[in-house]
């Protein structure tokens, strides 16, 4: 019963994995501020991502969305016990660096703020801090877990309140992984080809089946059946954004979620919990849309 | 063959129940009283502390987990698994509540945030060295002279050695994560107590 070690190793990919791993079954919620961040806690949140607008806001506003104020950041950090998030613009390894240095637990390197780099994401494996990443299909999950990315998240269409572009997102790379796993193995290096996506990471889901990280859904979650369709189909945790606090009641609607999100197969507490919740936010038919958050990361 | 159990509300669940899988067990994934119900013993994962809690609270698990645990059914918790077994919480939610089935405070995230999550080689009582996963870990503070330590951690912090790994009769609490790892003899142990 001595073990007088200390030569710990922090930043590995082990730890950085392990979180996310952590967070599965959960809702990680957009707050943008503390009264948002202690419903979030209160309702049973693994996480809250903090920043300025939700995507339906900066949808609305137009504009260049950036990384979120330092302070508002810590006071977000200061209000909650659950882990906090933040988003950096892709490309924009001084937004991590930054972020980094405020120790917030994830990164999420996000297509809903503007891209900072049209051709290069920000070189993940040089941070202790892990980063999430969105995708839409599998060569661009893989590429940004070749990059470093310890989670992947369905990108879905943000701010939309709309579920549709998440679902085509994951059943994309639930084919395409299904296709890896079943590939002779002469076949993988033509495949990594058409998926341009790293052999080696290739042949790790051609073996495992899935991803070497877990996979959650985003983008447009905003109901507690949005959220069951999701993780039925595979993904293993939610982010939810909008969907929260432009709804009717945000509390009832975050606890919903949650309760979702936990008994996702049993329909019978999914119908309990959906039951007179008031009005999901209005959201968007994706076919209107001006600007397709989707489409940035390359 | 005994069944084992694993909490199923919030967590990284599967890697407990890929290692009992592996070791041949029957595994119940629990998240209703009937699952509670039909297992000789429970594992409670890493996950958030405050969502599992609050997951107990709304799925009506919690009570009927406390009764088994008045019954000495063997528990194991890592993580937040510790954190809702132990009898003080520090740095937790103001209202944040616990079992108290382990006469043990610990501190939550008590070794940092994520950037200060790491992996430290560990000897185990009984089982000898194995691999260390720390995850925004709870640190085990204090202990009651009841409380038998299997493995403990000088960080390098100035603080000394301090346990990671605790027993109280049927109650388990690690602070780490050997699910995480392809080491099961931390699980062989437990299991091999029942």
């Amino acid at each position: 019963m001595s073990s007088s070690i200390s030569s710990s190793t922090t930043g590995t990919a082990l730890v950085k994995r392990g979180f996310a791993d952590m967070l599965r079954g959960g809702v990680i919620m957009d707050v943008v501020n503390q009264e948002q961040a202690k419903i979030a806690e209160d309702a049973g949140a693994v996480a809250v991502m903090a920043l300025e607008r939700v995507p339906a806001d900066i949808r609305r506003d137009g504009g260049v969305a950036r990384m979120s104020d330092p302070l508002m950041i810590q006071e977000i950090q200061a209000s909650v016990t659950i882990p906090v998030m933040a988003k950096a613009r892709i490309g924009h390894f001084a937004e991590a660096q930054i972020l980094q240095a405020l120790d917030v637990d994830y990164i999420d390197e996000s297509e809903v703020l503007t891209p900072a780099d049209e051709e290069n994401h920000i070189d993940k494996w040089a941070f202790t801090v892990p980063f999430v990443c969105g995708a839409t299909n599998l060569g661009e999950a893989l590429r940004r877990i070749g990059e470093g990315a310890c989670l992947i998240r369905s990108k879905g269409e943000a701010g939309t309140g709309n579920v549709v572009e998440a679902v085509r997102h994951l059943r994309t790379i639930n084919a395409q992984m299904r296709r890896v796993h079943s590939a002779d193995a002469s076949e993988l290096y033509s495949l990594a080809k058409d998926l341009q996506a790293p052999l080696a990471l290739v042949r790790e889901v051609a073996e495992l089946g899935k991803l070497p990280v877990p996979l959650f859904c985003a983008g447009g979650i905003s109901t507690p059946a949005d959220a069951s369709l999701v993780l039925q189909l595979g993904a293993e945790a939610v982010f939810v954004g909008s969907g929260i606090f432009k709804s009717d009641e945000p509390v009832r609607m975050a606890q919903a979620i949650v309760e979702a999100a936990t008994h996702f197969e049993d329909a019978s507490v999914v119908a309990k919990v959906s039951t007179g919740l008031g009005a999901a936010m209005k959201g968007w038919e994706t076919a209107s849309l001006e600007q397709r958050l989707a489409e940035r990361g390359w | 063959m005994k069944r084992i159990g694993v909490l199923s509300l919030q967590g990284d669940v599967s890697e407990h129940v890929a290692m009992l899988n592996t070791l041949g067990c029957e595994v119940v994934k629990v998240r209703t009283l009937e699952q509670l119900d039909s297992v000789d013993a429970l594992i409670l994962p890493g996950g958030e502390s405050t969502t599992i809690a609050h997951l107990l609270v709304t799925s009506g698990l919690s009570d009927a987990l406390a009764v088994k645990l008045k019954e000495e059914m063997p528990v194991l918790g890592t993580c937040a698994g510790l954190i809702l077994l132990s009898s003080e919480i520090l740095d937790g939610r103001s209202d944040q509540w616990s079992y108290g089935a382990l006469s043990v405070s610990v501190r939550r995230n008590g070794y940092g945030r994520q950037i200060a999550s790491f992996e430290s080689e560990l000897d185990v009582q009984g089982v000898g060295r194995v691999p260390g996963i720390f995850i925004r870990a709870p640190r085990i503070e204090r202990v009651s002279e009841e409380v038998e330590v299997l493995a403990t951690l000088d960080h390098g912090d100035g603080a000394g050695e301090h346990p990671v790994f605790v027993r109280q009769g049927h109650v388990w609490g690690l602070s780490f994560h050997p699910e995480l790892s392809s080491d099961t003899r931390v699980h062989e142990l437990f299991l091999n107590s029942l």
